[in-house]
């Protein structure tokens, strides 16, 4: 089983990145689990969301601490909570950020991916909302969802020009980052 | 056959529609409110041909769904917590006047302290209404369940209320795959209701609720007590033709590994996935562990309990306190079986069950020391 934490603050879509990746991957016939920390829909307070992918039904229902990935949408979480608690030994973090490295995660030895996330949102969507283009940059690092079933969706989740933005972004990130 | 990865809240309202209430009185309360919206979004958009009714508070949200349902149509409700506790006087009515709503309730905790996460008190705080409860351990199960329960709420040998209980948030707000069937399948499963009993109508007038004097109120009471004691009988059977019709098998209880096993811990709801999974790995570490899930809380599964725990030694796990005694369902399984049993406190206000709690709970229970304990505390 695949644990994945997302951190964010309200507003950002860090319970709707969760969901969309379960989608995602429930496409590719996995089982899937996807659920934010209760509580706290409040604009600008810290979110947390979980996915859990597997290849048999996902029975349990407590909160993710143990996770593979963790995906950050805004690093000034980092002053607020411990994004890494829990990482898996083999687990890496990838985080929205401007800057190449983040010093505090290199000290710990801790495998981290950066990308200005919030450039290609501004470029592509004209908002900083960076949900769906750090789902991107998960497929690209990770594999853990296929670029095609995240498209899929990304579309079907939402309408119009929204889902057109969001999906240039993400197919975007994915190519700029794919090896 | 359409999966769709959808909340519960979303599946309640996915099975409400193919149930095709006609009337919905609701009013939002956290974490029930995702099921109300999104049954006014069906009824704004055409989906669902019902009378969405904005009550102005689950008392009356109660009040309006008895009127409805005592003038002959199907009906649907939703609540949480402190919306239950509010309605508390009309769940009592409704039940006495034997009428076949069907309520969500997304369990959540009772003030004081406020407290918006899940646990089990809301709804236990109901259990001596005359209202069946039904217990769902997933979203799948919360579906199908609210398609079973009218079947069993409007069965004329019957016309109790239920109640569709379901954990808030971490149910409620949490996605994963749920199978749905189509509006022709509901439909055979579940025709449209014909009242046949107390319902008013102008060519038989009668009045429903009204004054039964110490003359007739026991008699009364006694009729309802039969119905919920007959209703386990058909409680298993609707759960059977469900099961026949769309492969998915409900009872009174579930029964897994609980076979050969020498402790048998006992929960309603979410909780019993996590508990699953632990038990499997204490299998595979060659203990004998296994669970009794209590489905229907209430008609209490007394006889399908007796029989289920064989000799087992006891945990019965609770989300729920009725102060200085333990556990509501720690008391009902104590007054139904002679085995050797233990109560645990656990989760209250939405503290986080972690497999490490399950395992604390069975090894609390091969080496007892009190009889309720309660786990997850703080130092």
């Amino acid at each position: 089983m695949i644990e994945i934490r997302f951190h964010g603050r309200g507003g950002q879509g860090a319970v709707t990145a969760a969901e969309i990746l379960a989608k995602a991957v429930f496409e590719e016939d996995k089982y899937t689990q996807a659920f934010p920390s209760f509580g706290v829909e409040r604009r600008g307070a810290p979110v947390t969301a979980f996915t859990r992918i597997s290849e048999e039904p996902i029975r349990r229902r407590y909160q993710i601490y143990e996770p593979k990935y963790v995906v950050v949408l805004d690093e000034t979480l980092a002053n607020v909570v411990n994004l890494t608690s829990g990482l898996q030994d083999d687990g890496a973090v990838l985080i929205n950020t401007p800057r190449e490295t983040i010093p505090s995660l290199e000290e710990q030895n801790i495998e981290t991916y950066t990308v200005d996330a919030t450039q290609i949102a501004l470029d592509n969507i004209g908002r900083n909302i960076v949900n769906t283009i750090m789902l991107g940059y998960l497929s690209a690092k990770t594999g853990v969802v296929s670029i095609d079933s995240l498209l899929t969706t990304i579309k079907s989740t939402f309408k119009g020009p929204v889902a057109e933005t969001n999906i240039k972004a993400t197919e975007y990130i994915y190519e700029q980052n794919v090896e | 056959m359409v999966v769709k990865v959808i909340s519960s809240a979303e599946a309640i309202s996915e099975a409400v529609k193919l149930a095709r209430p006609s009337v919905i009185p609701v009013y939002p309360i956290t974490p029930q409110t995702k099921i109300s919206e999104k049954l006014a979004d069906y009824v704004a958009d055409g989906e669902l041909d019902s009378q969405y009714i904005r009550v102005e508070s689950e008392h009356s949200a109660m009040s309006a769904a008895i009127g409805a349902s005592g003038a002959g149509v199907r009906v649907f409700t939703a609540t949480s917590s402190q919306g239950l506790a509010y309605m508390h006087e009309p769940v009592f009515a409704a039940a006495g006047m034997r009428l076949p709503i069907v309520m969500a309730n997304a369990n959540r905790a009772l003030s004081a302290p406020i407290n918006i996460w899940n646990d089990q008190q809301d709804s236990i705080s109901e259990r001596d209404s005359g209202w069946i409860q039904l217990f769902c351990e997933t979203g799948q199960e919360a579906f199908d369940t609210v398609l079973q329960a009218y079947k069993i709420a409007e069965n004329p040998e019957i016309c109790v209320p239920v109640m569709v209980c379901v954990d808030g948030f971490i149910l409620t707000h949490t996605v994963d795959p749920v199978e749905l069937i189509s509006q022709e399948e509901a439909n055979e499963f579940l025709p449209p209701f014909t009242p046949v009993n107390a319902y008013l109508r102008t060519d038989d007038p009668m009045s429903l609720g009204t004054l039964a004097d110490p003359g007739h109120y026991l008699e009364i009471r006694y009729d309802l007590e039969k119905a919920v004691n007959a209703s386990k009988e058909l409680i298993e059977e609707v759960g059977k033709e469900y099961g026949d019709k769309f492969g998915r098998y409900y009872g009174l209880i579930e029964e897994y590994k609980s076979e050969d096993a020498e402790i048998i811990l006992i929960a309603m709801g979410s909780i019993c996935g996590t508990i699953k999974d632990v038990i499997d790995e204490q299998r595979e570490a060659g203990k004998k562990v296994g669970l009794i899930r209590i489905r229907s809380y209430r008609p209490f599964p007394k006889e399908a309990l007796k029989e289920a725990v064989k000799d087992a030694r006891l945990a019965v796990l609770d989300k729920d306190i009725s102060f200085s005694v333990g556990g509501a369902l720690f008391s009902d399984v104590r007054s139904s079986v002679n085995n050797e049993s233990y109560g645990f406190v656990i989760g209250l206000g939405g503290r986080d069950i972690t497999p490490d709690n399950i395992e604390e709970i069975i090894a609390k229970t091969e080496n007892p020391t009190n009889d309720v304990e309660w786990i997850g505390l703080r130092e």
